[in-house]
């Protein structure tokens, strides 16, 4: 390992690099030929979905990058202002397209804390095996994908079919793939079908064989390991100026995770550990996503064996068309892949809230964390940097 | 919690004081003490992670609110703090100086709010519109539907509804009191 990071253990020659005015702005002359400007994005496929970084390049290394969002804005938190409270779940999951059940459950909560509301115990655990299966779901896209980046696209293929069986759960679960709305104010849409705990174990025996080929395809991998060590270093100083939280924090070697540090649902209940790395690079972050993943098929099998099998989903509520949410304002998170993700909601006593704030990781991630850690990269690295930050899009902009 | 909020309402006259939770407090702070308070439970009783950024636009108060939420990670606790500024001379003391991220949420509200941070670094770069020339886009008085109705045509074959009567219509076709 030390070997490895050696080699990369090099100052790059910054003669050439521009210089800064009196601001600290860099000046950046294109007349000179001295630098290109790149756009990588929106449309390419190392991008995290619909982002673009407008790149200033010196030969190949990145001097300046800046972040570019907005290309999937649609107002989702102004137009929740003018819905019902009910009818903001169909709008507010697709806040996050990879993990849409965080948004619902977070949702539901807060209507829950504002007007003290508790849920039934069957409720908490069902409500728990949905969030894990969006975290599997996202991990089994994103363990490979940081290989698909560098070319190695066959884990992504292994990790889309493997993604698919759970979305085949989902489906029998919630009716729906993608998107669920199955965690509503006060509880659950429905109890577990017939069989369903069987099909899950299935489908976590071939995740579990899945871990054990990309370990050979990917993390065993000396291509893999030279593209990845060394590379994108987040420094431990960074993580509360930089605001950087979940699996890039904890590979710098903060145990933060919301799970196990404000639990909630039935997490207290559930016996897991959080891992830890020091290296803080691309590949230390890739390994703690694989870990997260081992984590997550042990809670979800944690949770089939301990749940009740029936009892009441949902507490008795207000008709949803007239509830009027007392006036008040709470903050409540969660723990998703990509780390804290909170909802910030604000009611004036009516049936509409007044104001939904999502608070994303990628928001610090993809643009100021992005744009400081592509300083000094070499062009080729950027996607990889990128990805390995888990970014996505639409929770920046919302 | 109880003792950080008994000292800081001491010293910079907080007032509104909520406890949502044990590990969550809202407070309130005048404009002037804001940026001192956020630095004194930054350096000084190591609320080292900010949360979040933004605003709540009370219209019929002729005010914005604006929200820091800080987190404290070794306690685990997190205090919300609230600051009132004036809707119709939005201007703000910026933070961009204690967290690298806060210059980015200072950004969008300036786009979307049109709360002025002065000196915050690339405050008037478009950070999500672009060609913006309505008023900021998230205050209450900006109408999304008569922006959307004047901007893009209608698709042909797509009926709207009132989401409330539709949902009224589905859900108790027989019962018309509801």
């Amino acid at each position: 390992m030390e070997k490895i990071k050696n080699i990369f253990n090099w100052e790059p020659d910054r003669s050439l690099y521009p210089e800064k005015d009196e601001n600290g702005n860099l000046i950046v002359d294109l007349s000179s030929q001295k630098f290109t400007k790149v756009w990588h994005g929106p449309n390419h496929p190392g991008t995290t979905g619909n982002m673009a970084i407008e790149l200033t390049l010196s030969g190949d290394e990145v001097v300046e990058a800046k972040t570019h969002v907005g290309y999937l804005h649609r107002g989702f938190e102004k137009l929740m202002e003018r819905r019902l409270y009910i009818q903001c779940f169909p709008t507010c999951v697709r806040m996050c397209v990879a993990e849409p059940d965080y948004n619902e459950y977070l949702l539901a909560r807060s209507v829950e804390e504002l007007d003290n509301l508790e849920i039934p115990e069957t409720a908490k655990w069902l409500r728990t095996l949905v969030l894990e299966m969006a975290r599997l779901q996202t991990l089994l896209r994103t363990v490979p994908g940081q290989a698909g980046t560098l070319s190695l696209g066959m884990g992504v293929q292994w990790g889309v079919y493997l993604r698919d069986l759970v979305l085949d759960l989902f489906e029998e679960l919630t009716g729906g793939r993608v998107y669920h709305m199955y965690i509503i104010p006060g509880g659950v849409r429905g109890l577990l079908p017939d069989g369903f705990k069987k099909r899950m174990e299935d489908v976590l025996l071939k995740i579990e064989d899945f871990i054990v080929r990309i370990d050979n395809l990917i993390f065993k991998n000396i291509l893999f390991k030279k593209r990845t060590i060394g590379i994108g270093h987040i420094p431990a100083e960074w993580i509360d100026k930089y605001g950087v939280v979940g699996p890039n924090a904890r590979a710098a070697g903060f145990k933060r995770d919301v799970r196990k540090d404000y639990p909630y649902l039935v997490y207290d209940q559930l016996d897991f550990d959080i891992a830890t790395l020091t290296d803080s690079d691309v590949y230390a972050r890739s390994l703690i996503r694989r870990q997260d993943l081992i984590t997550t098929i042990d809670l979800i099998r944690q949770i089939m064996a301990k749940m009740p099998n029936d009892g009441d989903i949902k507490s008795p509520t207000p008709n949803v068309l007239h509830w009027k949410i007392p006036k008040g304002e709470v903050y409540v998170r969660s723990e998703s892949s990509r780390g804290e993700y909170g909802f910030y909601t604000v009611s004036d006593g009516s049936e509409y809230p007044r104001r939904i704030n999502l608070r994303g990781p990628s928001y610090t991630h993809a643009v100021v964390l992005l744009e400081k850690l592509l300083i000094n990269a070499n062009i080729a690295d950027v996607h990889s940097i990128m990805v390995s930050l888990q970014t996505c899009p639409p929770e920046i902009e919302r | 919690m109880n003792d950080i909020i008994q000292d800081i309402t001491t010293r910079f006259s907080v007032t509104d004081i909520i406890n949502k939770r044990e590990n969550l407090t809202f407070v309130t702070c005048r404009k002037e003490n804001t940026i001192s308070l956020i630095t004194h439970l930054r350096d000084r009783e190591k609320f080292t992670h900010l949360v979040l950024l933004t605003a709540v636009d009370w219209i019929e108060d002729n005010l914005f609110q604006l929200t820091y939420i800080l987190n404290n990670p070794t306690k685990k606790i997190d205090i919300a703090i609230r600051t009132m500024i004036p809707r119709d001379n939005p201007v703000m003391e910026s933070a961009h100086r204690l967290w690298e991220q806060v210059a980015t949420y200072q950004r969008e509200l300036k786009e979307m709010f049109g709360i002025e941070f002065p000196d915050s670094p690339r405050l008037n770069e478009p950070f999500i519109l672009e060609g913006w020339n309505e008023i900021p886009p998230y205050r209450r008085d900006f109408d999304t539907k008569k922006y959307s109705t004047e901007t893009y045509f209608p698709r042909i074959g797509r009926g709207t509804n009132d989401p409330e009567e539709y949902m009224k219509s589905k859900l108790y076709p027989n019962d018309p009191t509801k």
